[in-house]
């Protein structure tokens, strides 16, 4: 069970191997989280975090690997992962995420369909296989990863930008459809985050970390907001950016 | 039949909540009959002034007390009187006091059901020399998932003591009879001393608690340094009848209704440092330095929160935690470590309750031990708080003591198999008389009081 300070005790967590989620993860354990299930991608990396995880005291960690490049498997992935668990989740955290290559990207439908497939479709699916168990729990906190990308596309990473757009949008519709159910979800929106996921490019302004990130999350459980800025101020900044006309948007640094 | 509905409910604290089925049953047949075709959890509910999760089950079925309303009458020569187990003090006192009658034991509040004060075995003000409620329960009538049964303390006294500070998992309480206390008036003589430090509201009880029926001190949490733990303690006994003489009958010492109420949710942080501080300074400039054979009506004595209706909503929509734990007395260093370290950590709380407690009773896992007590209120929001909260467990627990389950809503499973070194003798007559485990709550799941951590 979750506690007053809306600390998980056991959590699923898709896109387990992402930096967020492994920095998530590593935070919630030393409170109250006891019992983890990881989906992934990547069995080796899974199985590393799968032991780093129960050297620090989890009860119970189990895995999970399942393709979000394939959006036949969000089902399968639903099913295997609350069975991996074997009792209510506390918390469910969608942390699945591709940023691509968008240079590469423009001309490719192939590539283009595999990050909205990504980045908005099995994530989406994921979270309607998981809304009828958790209402059925009668509580739960859904945790999705979107991004500021997701506030107003770019020329740099438009794809990802315009997938987590569907998703943001999909989880607070979801969100809303949730209110009276005991269920909460909430919609973290970071800033350019210095990952793997991103080494290889320059850091944007408002440029993170996932450790930043991580902690963002972790404290906004204890509210009730339903999306979360990190850091905090881009909530502010993109209130304005995303009004800017369109030849100062391009011409933004990062 | 039983009328069912699926509703969201929190405890006093107004943290996690939980969305279930709440029926309210109204005899011990559909009890019964809930109990076994029960699929997700079956936990027992009264008016919800734990603070946390013992009366919720998400998912699950919440059994409402509510209808359970059989009352009396009150045996006037020995005062024994059978109630239902949703029968509030409230109602209670308002019958018995005109009658000559008091409750043996009472919270700070009166709205808690004799269901409610017997799962968590409650204690009052006056425990040094009576003891906690189920002390004063002779025998009750007790749904389980196998069954009907009379239990007391000479009929299969493991249910019986289970069952006391058993948070509802022992299965419903159908009835009880308890013995009430012969009064002489609706007043209460009452003695007040304002102490500038603990080590004086300490010394103070000491020396002269066994003196008096009632006696509570309230100290400041947010002061510091010599004046650390300054106090206002407040003593008393019920009033001789001559002392009611010219004044308001018995029935008007009865408060019917609250005079405030607070209808939402206050904004989160209304209640902070400044707030806080400014509020303790005040209450305690407020009281008399000292002040001999005052006279106060029972209700201002007993239960002054009740005259303001939802007053826990001034913490907002984040809610807050009560934190109360006992130690035992030659541990009584860690009631100052423990005001040391919040007021350190920066960690606002209103008035803090200090009291001795007296013997304890048979229940393994009802809260009173002999020793010192101490509740705090500590408004959900600074970022501090929950380690902080984990680190005075490790203290009390290391000290020999617990934490109240009836105002738990953060501690870990760890805490409590040391703080309740009883606990296996409550699990083994719970396989006893619901092997299938059918009666669970949020604090159980989440604290694994059952023992399978799989609930
Ligand atoms: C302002 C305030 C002051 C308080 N002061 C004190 C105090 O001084 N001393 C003290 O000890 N406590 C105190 N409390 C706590 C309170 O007395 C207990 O939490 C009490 O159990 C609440 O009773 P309730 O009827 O509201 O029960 P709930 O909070 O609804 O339920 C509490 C527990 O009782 C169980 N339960 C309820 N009905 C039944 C039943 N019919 N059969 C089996 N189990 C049942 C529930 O399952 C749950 O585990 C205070 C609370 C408040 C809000």
């Amino acid at each position: 069970m979750r506690d007053a300070f809306g600390q998980p005790q056991s959590a699923i967590v898709f896109g387990g191997t992402s930096d967020i989620a492994q920095a998530t993860v590593r935070q919630l354990v030393a409170k109250r989280l006891d019992r983890v299930v990881l989906v992934g991608r990547n069995a080796t990396a899974l199985g590393e975090l799968q032991q780093a995880l129960t050297n620090s005291g989890c009860s119970t960690v189990e895995i999970v690997v399942s393709d979000a490049a394939d959006p036949h498997s969000a089902p399968r992935a639903v099913d295997d992962a609350f069975a991996a668990l074997g009792q209510p989740a506390d918390l469910v955290l969608m942390a699945v995420g591709l940023l691509g290559d968008q240079r590469a990207n423009d001309d490719s439908a192939e590539r283009t369909a595999e990050m909205f497939t990504v980045n908005t479709t099995w994530p989406a699916a994921v979270l309607a296989g998981v809304r009828g168990r958790m209402v059925a729990q009668g509580y739960g906190q859904l945790v999705v990863l979107s991004s500021v990308a997701a506030i107003r596309t770019r020329r740099a990473n438009y794809a990802y930008g315009a997938g987590k757009m569907g998703l943001d949008g999909y989880a607070r519709g979801l969100a809303a459809s949730l209110a009276g159910t005991g269920v909460t979800v909430q919609i973290v929106r970071p800033g350019f985050v210095t990952t793997k996921m991103t080494a290889h490019l320059d850091k944007g302004p408002f440029a993170t970390t996932a450790d930043a990130v991580a902690t963002v999350i972790v404290k906004g459980l204890a509210t009730k907001s339903t999306v979360l800025y990190a850091p905090g101020m881009v909530k502010f900044v993109f209130a304005i950016l995303r009004h800017l006309p369109e030849a100062l948007w391009r011409r933004l640094p990062g | 039949m039983a009328e069912e509905q699926r509703a969201t409910v929190a405890g006093w604290g107004n943290t996690a909540r939980a969305n279930q089925h709440i029926v309210t049953p109204t005899s011990a047949q559909e009890i019964e009959e809930l109990l076994h075709h029960a699929k997700h959890g079956v936990i027992p509910r009264g008016l919800g002034r734990s603070y946390g999760d013992p009366a919720q089950v998400a998912g699950g079925t919440v059994l409402s007390n509510a209808a359970l309303q059989e009352f009396g009458p009150i045996d006037r020569t020995t005062g024994l009187v059978t109630l239902g187990s949703g029968v509030s003090i409230d109602n209670l006192l308002s019958v018995a006091i005109p009658h000559g009658f008091f409750v043996p034991v009472t919270p700070g509040t009166r709205q808690v059901t004799i269901g409610g004060a017997i799962a968590s075995d409650i204690h009052g003000k006056n425990h040094h020399v009576d003891g906690s409620f189920m002390n004063h329960v002779q025998s009750l009538d007790l749904v389980t998932p196998t069954g009907l049964v009379h239990v007391s303390p000479t009929k299969d006294p493991d249910l019986f003591w289970a069952t006391a500070g058993g948070m509802g998992l022992t299965g419903v309480i159908l009835r009880a009879t308890i013995k009430l206390l012969k009064i002489d008036s609706a007043y209460v003589t009452v003695d007040t001393t304002r102490h500038q430090n603990l080590d004086e509201v300490m010394a103070a009880m000491i020396e002269g608690d066994h003196r008096y029926r009632y006696s509570v001190a309230w100290v400041d949490c947010m002061t510091s340094g010599a004046r650390l733990g300054r106090g206002v303690l407040t003593r008393g006994d019920h009033a001789p009848a001559d002392v009611a003489q010219g004044r308001a009958s018995a029935e008007d010492a009865i408060p019917t209704k609250p005079r405030l109420s607070i209808p939402f949710d206050a904004p989160s942080g209304l209640l902070n440092r400044l707030s806080i501080t400014a509020f303790n300074e005040a209450w305690f400039r407020r009281a008399p330095k000292n002040k001999v054979g005052g006279i106060e009506r029972i209700s201002t004595f007993f239960h002054p929160l009740d005259g303001v209706a939802n007053w826990n909503r001034l913490y907002g929509q984040r809610g807050f935690v009560q934190y109360q734990f006992v130690v035992p007395d030659d541990q009584a260093d860690t009631i100052r470590l423990a005001i040391e370290r919040l007021s350190s950590s920066k960690v606002p709380s209103f008035l803090a309750v200090l009291k001795r407690f007296g013997p304890a009773n048979l229940s393994p896992m009802s809260f009173p031990t002999p020793g010192w007590t101490l509740a705090l209120d500590l408004p959900v929001g600074p970022p501090a708080l929950p380690a902080v909260l984990d680190e005075l467990d490790q203290l009390v627990g290391q000290a020999g003591g617990r934490v109240y389950f009836a105002k738990d809503s953060r501690m870990s499973p760890a805490s409590v198999a040391q703080m309740y070194p009883r606990i296996e003798a409550f699990r083994s007559v719970l396989n006893r008389v619901d092997p299938d485990g059918v009666m669970v709550s949020d604090l159980a799941r989440r604290l694994n009081l059952r023992g399978t951590s799989n609930a």
